[in-house]
């Protein structure tokens, strides 16, 4: 069952094959099995995701099922769910009850879709490889040498490893696309605004977009089809209508034009995983696409400009863990003063710390306009490249990262080499476009993306695009050995 | 040395909203601790703000009542600062774009001149919470349903010149905003608190002293000695060869004086950005002409219909429209006794006033109504009762002795107007004090008031006093 | 760009974060380093762009003025490191 896209696990529900109970059991069963190696949950939840199965064959019965109802997934640990503690990965958050519910938990509770727990991430979501977790590094189920990317690296190798059909995850500089890489799987980050924030536990709000992971590009389309839509509690959450994305998915690919940024297949992009790009992009070509050159000349810039926006907007949206309402509280604090320093001396990680500082250093007196102010004139720059490029092509097409999942511990050393790694993810968040990874090959024996950037809302059209990919390939369908 | 005195105010009115800024919360004063304090007003992790509608109105609609700039786009930026009574470590400000831009107000002055005092912008800002001082084992205890109230700081250009134009400004903006109705103007309860800005300079100076910033004064009086006290000061220091340290103060109304918040001494860095939760708010013209639309009338303004539709002089009209609800009174009355307009503002400022101050009670809570007022005034009118006899009557109604009417009966307190019965009571006056009538008849006129004194006094008062003095006349000189 | 040990405890401290002494040094180095890739951006000219704050220009939406919250004191603060008396407890504020 583990190998059933959605759409069989929905024919199967459907037809009584199974009830959504044994389902669930099944991948509880999977998780208890493989996740001591893996490490992709921080919390997992047997008995409210059998009770949720229970509640979903009943529906089912009644013939009220919706989509999801009874499917099972993984939620990035970063969505509130009220009364399932909410850690994003922190020592900060160790025992955090969110007092309420996600917004997309809320859809995806409604959905009937059940919960099997919450999975690891870089602590906050600040880091590409999730060894930032206070709750240990989580691995590569294709190499468990390897990490899985990050910081969605939790949802994105249980994925991968098939201990959740389909898992939910956020990405603010590559974090849905670049794990989804990393590990195998399929992976969109919608539009800025497509997918309600609240209740996301904020990183870099002007960045931040939740998005679906999954086996294939049809299941990433189910799955954001419930996540997607208007919240009014969102003030950055676009009121536009939410279109069918499954039904797109078959359309014809002849005549689709795919813009290649020139800049992005220079130095610095491993060899291996370029020949894998290389043949990707002649298999579009077989279904009938075009490929053109398009240029991002500010591409370099996007590092840079990501670095002082994303921290400044963390340095500040992480103030509110002072030890005084949540969270974590040092012991016996001295005075008010020691009680913040500690309390957020002690619950925030390292990489946490650093981008707070980098933040607050950039946000400062006398620096705002060189770093903050400059970082958003690029961050126009750079949205103005896409609009440009993306004006004569369909997509634009690309590497999700420069080379296939490094080994554990490789980048930690050094934070600007880990930073120089998300050269290709970071603009489309900077611009707030779609983008897509989807399963192209392997290198060394290590899966590899390749990343689909579409206009803004075209989520639609990047999941059409991947998804006849798919009709031709079987890349998405590989299961590592270990978990087949 | 002759000095010049320059202040500027902030004030900050808290808006009359039912819910938050920026969340569903209730606003209610006074509730139990924390609880109108919701997920978005504790910054839980994820919570996100949406902005009031009317907040934004009340805005609008005082940055058209002092004729400001609407702006068309404003934004809204984050204060960053770590403090208990503020939970998400920053607070949500208008920064380098506000709502409303520059603006004016007239105040009036001692000598009965006008001055305009320059307003520079209006923002919106969330409020705090309170941290409580009583000792929780040597801990403070924090209250956060103030947190995420609406409030529009509203910032005076340096142009009030003394601690009495301060207050005629900071007295004007009061009474506009309870005009408006977007602030309650509650200033025991904190809707309505000052901060002054005060430096001095040598008379003729071009440049700005070095200035302190005294905050939240929370009444006129408070107000007026804090700057007094300040501007002694910093002019002493000055003189003593010193020179002015820039500061925020707080005034200790126990002392009488002015000192140094230390806490407030590390020098801030606030690091504004624009808040990425919220986009620029843009008021669109048609939602600012629907304002215009339900703007009242402003104290200038009906302070000069008072004037000329009434007749009142320029003192009457400028107190009776001190307060909207004060004006209203007055109109009430006005329209019941059916004109008279100048004895009901005697009566309204003088009797009713006097007795409101001696109770310390405001308009709204008169024990006498303008119906009942105008009961009364209407017997003056009607000749019922003298201005005399008035004054016992108002004394009974305000302590709740009923109408006018009632009291009038009750205690026999109708004027005598029968030309018979006055007569009657002449002639027994008159017979009593022959001598005294044969003294008035050979010139000494100034016995008039004699007579008058007694037949009154045989009256009990009650004899009509115009009635009285014609039938005199005619009987002392038949 | 250089980043002395100085400044990094001078924004530990407007951040409110301990840190331990002995990395301070390591602290100055990465933020140094991290600068050093951000310093680009100057070389750029920036001059007369509009900066972008939000991927899309869209405008502020307006929430009605209606009560949409009741008390959850209770449950709020069952998660709250001290309470007492429905207060938040912190060491002395000084004013």
């Amino acid at each position: 069952m583990h190998t059933f896209s959605l759409a069989q696990l929905r024919a199967g529900l459907d037809r009584r094959e199974f009830s959504s109970v044994e389902l669930t059991q099944h991948f509880l069963g999977r998780i208890a099995a493989h996740d001591r190696l893996l490490n992709s949950f921080v919390t997992v939840t047997d008995d409210e995701a059998l009770k949720a199965a229970h509640a979903a064959d009943a529906r089912i019965a009644a013939g009220s099922a919706g989509p999801l109802t009874g499917i099972p997934y993984a939620h990035k640990d970063i969505f509130c769910t009220q009364g399932v503690r909410t850690t994003c990965g922190s020592r900060m958050l160790r025992d955090f009850i969110a007092p309420y519910n996600a917004t997309v938990h809320e859809k995806l509770q409604q959905g009937g879709a059940v919960m099997l727990g919450k999975t690891n991430m870089d602590e906050f979501a600040m880091g590409s490889t999730s060894e930032s977790s206070h709750f240990g590094i989580t691995r590569n189920p294709w190499n468990p040498d390897c990490v899985p990317g990050g910081s969605s690296g939790g949802s994105a190798a249980a994925v991968g490893a098939r201990l959740a059909p389909v898992a939910t995850g956020t990405d603010t500089g590559g974090s849905i696309r670049q794990p989804a890489a990393f590990c195998g799987i399929t992976g969109i980050k919608p539009t800025y605004g497509r997918v309600s924030r609240y209740g996301m536990i904020a990183y870099a709000s002007s960045l931040d977009q939740g998005g679906a992971m999954g086996a294939s590009a049809e299941d990433c389309a189910l799955l954001l089809q419930a996540m997607a839509g208007f919240d009014p509690l969102d003030s950055t959450s676009v009121d536009r209508e939410v279109p069918d994305y499954r039904a797109a998915l078959d359309a014809d690919l002849t005549g689709l034009r795919i813009g290649l940024p020139r800049e992005w297949f220079g130095e610095g992009l491993d060899a291996e995983v370029a020949r894998v790009l290389e043949a990707a992009l002649d298999e579009y070509r077989r279904l009938g696409a075009e490929v053109v050159d398009v240029s991002l000349p500010n591409s370099e810039l996007a590092i840079p400009a990501y670095y002082v926006i994303a921290p400044a907007e963390a340095s500040s949206n992480l103030s509110r863990y002072d030890g005084v309402r949540f969270g974590h509280r040092c012991e016996a604090p001295r005075d008010l003063e020691d009680l913040y320093k500690r309390s957020r001396g002690e619950g925030f990680g390292e990489e946490v710390k650093r981008r707070i500082m980098i933040g607050t250093y950039a946000l400062s007196a006398g620096y705002y306009d060189a770093y903050y102010l400059k970082a958003q004139q690029i961050r126009r720059l750079i949205a103005e490249d896409f609009r440009r490029a993306l004006s004569g092509v369909d997509v634009l097409m690309g590497p999700v990262a420069p080379f296939a999942a490094p080994a554990v511990g490789q980048m930690s050393e050094d934070p600007v080499q880990m930073y120089l790694s998300d050269i290709y993810t970071l603009s489309v968040n900077l611009a707030g476009l779609p983008g897509m990874s989807v399963p192209a090959g392997f290198a060394g024996g290590k899966p590899v993306g390749l990343q689909i950037i579409g206009n803004y809302f075209e989520e639609a059209r990047l999941l059409n695009v991947a998804h006849r990919f798919q009709q031709a390939t079987d890349w998405h369908t590989r299961v590592p050995a270990a978990f087949a | 040395m002759e000095w010049e005195v320059v202040i500027g105010l902030e004030i900050h009115a808290q808006l009359a909203t039912k819910t938050k800024i920026f969340s569903g919360a209730a606003t209610a004063y006074g509730a139990l601790p924390n609880t109108q304090a919701c997920a978005v007003d504790l910054a839980f992790p994820g919570v996100l703000p949406v902005l009031n509608e009317e907040a934004v109105r009340m805005a609008v609609k005082f940055g058209l009542a002092i004729g400001a700039e609407i702006g068309q786009r404003s934004v809204f930026a984050r204060k960053n600062y770590f403090y208990p009574d503020l939970p998400k470590g920053y607070q949500i400000s208008q920064y380098e774009l506000p709502v409303v831009g520059r603006g004016q107000v007239e105040i009036e002055m001692d000598d009965g001149s006008t001055k305009v005092i320059g307003v520079t912008r209006a923002h919106l800002e969330e409020d705090a919470g309170k941290s409580l001082h009583e000792d929780f084992h040597s801990m403070s205890g924090i209250d956060l349903n103030r947190a995420g109230t609406p409030l529009l700081e509203i910032v005076s250009e340096p142009d009030l010149r003394s601690a009495r134009e301060a207050v005629a400004y900071g007295k004007k903006i009061h009474a506009l905003v309870q005009y408006l109705e977007i602030c309650d103007g509650n200033m025991q309860e904190g809707s309505f608190r000052m901060d002054a800005n005060v430096s001095v300079r040598r008379k003729g100076a071009h440049a700005f002293g070095t200035r302190c910033e005294i905050k939240n004064v929370n009444s006129f009086r408070f107000l007026e000695r804090a700057i007094n006290y300040e501007v002694e000061r910093q002019i002493e220091i000055i003189e003593g060869g010193g020179s002015i340290v820039q500061e925020t103060r707080l005034f200790d109304a126990n002392k009488g004086e002015t000192r140094s918040m230390r806490s407030k001494e590390e020098a801030n860095d606030y690091r504004y950005f624009p808040d990425p939760d919220l986009l620029p708010l843009v008021v669109e013209p048609a939602f600012i002409e629907t304002v215009r639309g339900t703007l009242p009338e402003l104290p200038d303004e009906k302070k000069h219909r008072f004037m000329t539709h009434y007749g009142l002089p320029a003192y009457d009209a400028g107190v009776l429209t001190a307060s909207r609800a004060l004006a209203d009174y007055y109109e009430a009355v006005v329209r019941e006794v059916g004109g008279e307009s100048k004895l009901c503002a005697n009566w309204v400022m003088g009797d009713l006033l006097g007795f409101l101050n001696k109770d310390g009670k405001e308009i709204t809570d008169s024990p006498v109504s303008a119906v009942q007022l105008a009961g009364m005034l209407r017997r003056i009118v009607d000749n019922t009762i003298s201005g005399k006899i008035a004054k016992d009557v108002f004394e009974a109604m305000f302590a709740g002795e009923g109408d006018a009417d009632a009291i009038i009966d009750k205690k026999g307190l109708k004027q005598i107007t029968d030309t018979g019965a006055i007569e009657a009571l002449i002639d027994e006056v008159l017979a009593a004090n022959p001598q005294m009538v044969e003294d008035y008849r050979s010139g000494k006129d100034k016995l008039f008031g004699f007579f008058v004194g007694q037949v009154m006094k045989a009256a009990k008062g009650k004899a009509n006093p115009a009635q009285l003095n014609d039938l005199l006349k005619q009987k002392l000189s038949g | 760009m250089s980043l002395s040990s100085h400044e990094v405890l001078k924004i530990a401290h407007l951040a409110r974060l301990s840190i331990d002494e002995a990395r301070v040094p390591d602290y100055a180095r990465d933020l140094s380093n991290i600068f050093d890739l951000v310093e680009k951006m100057r070389a750029v000219d920036t001059h007369g762009i509009a900066p972008m704050a939000h991927p899309l220009d869209a405008v502020q939406r307006l929430r009605p003025d209606a009560v949409t919250e009741t008390d959850q004191r209770a449950l709020f603060q069952s998660i709250a490191p001290q309470v007492e008396a429905g207060l938040y407890l912190v060491p002395k504020v000084i004013e």
